[in-house]
């Protein structure tokens, strides 16, 4: 056990926004081509060999194009609202751990910047708190289709908050811990949370999916209905902003999912932890994607409906039998 | 992977609040500069103008429908039930039976109430049909 220096956690810090930024500029390519061969296309292919420096064509276009705020909106509030979305994203990290300790030039940078006893609630709360951005963002621009975006993303955003602080509580009750080194250590002894809480692995996916608007559930953005939602009046890098916070959100999603019912960094056979933590992480990732190729758009009443009349109570009744369970 | 040895555990948060509090904004500064240097600023209206289908819009009211407002308010009920059952969950095994059944009594409770609002119809969403 290594003392945790300040400069350790800054490094920590730094490496944490540039490679979970990279990561999300990186997954825009990765979704584009996995999207594309599972409708037999071949995807980007034209920007540097097998389109890998789309990246950089999508980057300078987002750079050079015009900033726009539209006349009527509210100057102050439409600037900073993709600053909130990704601010919050990475904030919500600093609790995770991402990567597994090492030790870099005699520095000990620790595998989660902020090892704090609260954990969870504090990743949920910040990933909570992102929705101020699409909200405000929505709300500010005097558009009628950014307002029906905005609301969708009110209802949405609280209605699996619920479902995803419920489904967590079942795991919690097991562990007995927020902290989600402690959920490792756990998950070093036991069997994987997702044989023993298959049920709260499943809400967790559906809520979780449901937060960072992966498709079955994208309806602050869905283009059929409401032009692009909240980002309708958004050009350039603002709207870029609100792109990496949705894959930032996405890689915290698959974290959590990894390590609290995936066996988070235990050794996978002769596949070392920190391997098997990324090999999850990314299989989480190609999930999502494989989701969104795979089901169609669901309608707001449904969405509504599912999340209040079947995941919640499935989630209560999860835990009060999980209860009964212990205590037997 | 250990707990850290820290007395600041929170110093981390502190540090990705500045650092996304200064980046961000640095990057959205940067980006508004070069795209005003390249970009054709011209102030048409039409341009100006919100994203319609082609006319100039006039101001649209800020309205929304009052199924958000009620979804809204069931979100303040059950997430306060979540929130005071976080502490439980992490005592559960102390507190044992004793503490069981009080959350089951709390639960039936919110039930009652849930109940109450499907029955009522704060759930469907309205004249669908």
């Amino acid at each position: 056990m290594m003392e945790v220096t300040y400069l350790g956690v800054i490094i920590k810090a730094i490496l944490i926004l540039a490679i979970i930024s990279a990561v999300a500029g990186f997954g825009t390519y990765i979704e584009r081509k996995i999207l594309a061969f599972m409708q037999r296309r071949l995807g980007p292919m034209h920007v540097g060999p097998y389109g890998l420096l789309q990246i950089a064509a999508d980057g300078i276009k987002l750079f050079t194009k015009e900033d726009f705020i539209p006349q009527n909106a509210n100057k102050l509030i439409f600037m900073i609202a993709p600053i909130i979305t990704a601010a919050t994203a990475f904030i919500a990290l600093s609790a995770v751990p991402v990567f597994p300790d090492f030790t870099i030039f005699g520095i000990f940078v620790p595998s989660v910047a902020s090892d704090i006893n609260i954990g969870i609630l504090f990743v949920l709360g910040m990933m909570a708190a992102g929705l101020y951005g699409p909200l405000l963002a929505g709300m500010s621009q005097a558009n009628k289709w950014g307002l029906i975006g905005a609301a969708r993303t009110a209802a949405q955003f609280v209605s699996y908050e619920v479902v995803t602080g419920l489904s967590l509580l079942a795991p919690i009750m097991m562990v007995g811990s927020l902290s989600l080194i402690d959920f490792n250590h756990y998950n070093e002894t036991h069997a994987w949370m997702v044989f023993t809480q298959p049920l709260a692995f499943v809400l967790f996916l559906i809520a979780g999916f449901a937060e960072t608007n992966r498709t079955p559930f994208d309806l602050l953005e869905h283009e059929a209905e409401v032009v692009a939602g909240y980002a309708t009046e958004y050009s350039g890098m603002r709207w870029g902003m609100f792109f990496i916070g949705e894959y930032a959100n996405m890689i915290t999603i698959a974290v959590l999912a990894s390590i609290v019912f995936l066996g988070g960094y235990t050794d996978l056979g002769f596949i070392p932890g920190w391997l098997a933590i990324i090999l999850k992480i990314a299989f989480m990732f190609f999930l999502m994607l494989w989701v969104r190729a795979s089901w169609p758009h669901v309608r707001p009443d449904q969405f509504m409906w599912l999340a209040w009349k079947v995941l919640m109570p499935l989630a209560v009744i999860n835990v009060v039998i999980t209860g009964i369970v212990i205590m037997v | 992977m250990t707990h850290a040895l820290t007395d600041h555990p929170y110093f981390g948060v502190f540090v990705l609040v500045a650092l996304t509090g200064i980046a961000f904004p640095a990057t959205l500064f940067l980006a508004r500069w070069v795209g005003r240097k390249l970009s054709r600023l011209d102030t048409e209206r039409l341009k100006m103008s919100i994203y319609e289908c082609g006319p100039l819009p006039t101001r649209q009211p800020n309205a929304i429908s009052i199924q958000f407002y009620l979804i809204a308010l069931l979100f303040i009920l059950f997430d306060v039930e979540i929130i005071f059952m976080f502490p439980w969950a992490i005592d559960f095994k102390l507190l044992g039976w004793f503490g069981f059944a009080e959350m089951i009594l709390f639960i039936v409770l919110l039930t009652i109430g849930f109940v109450y609002a499907w029955k009522k119809g704060a759930l469907e969403w309205h004249s669908i049909k």
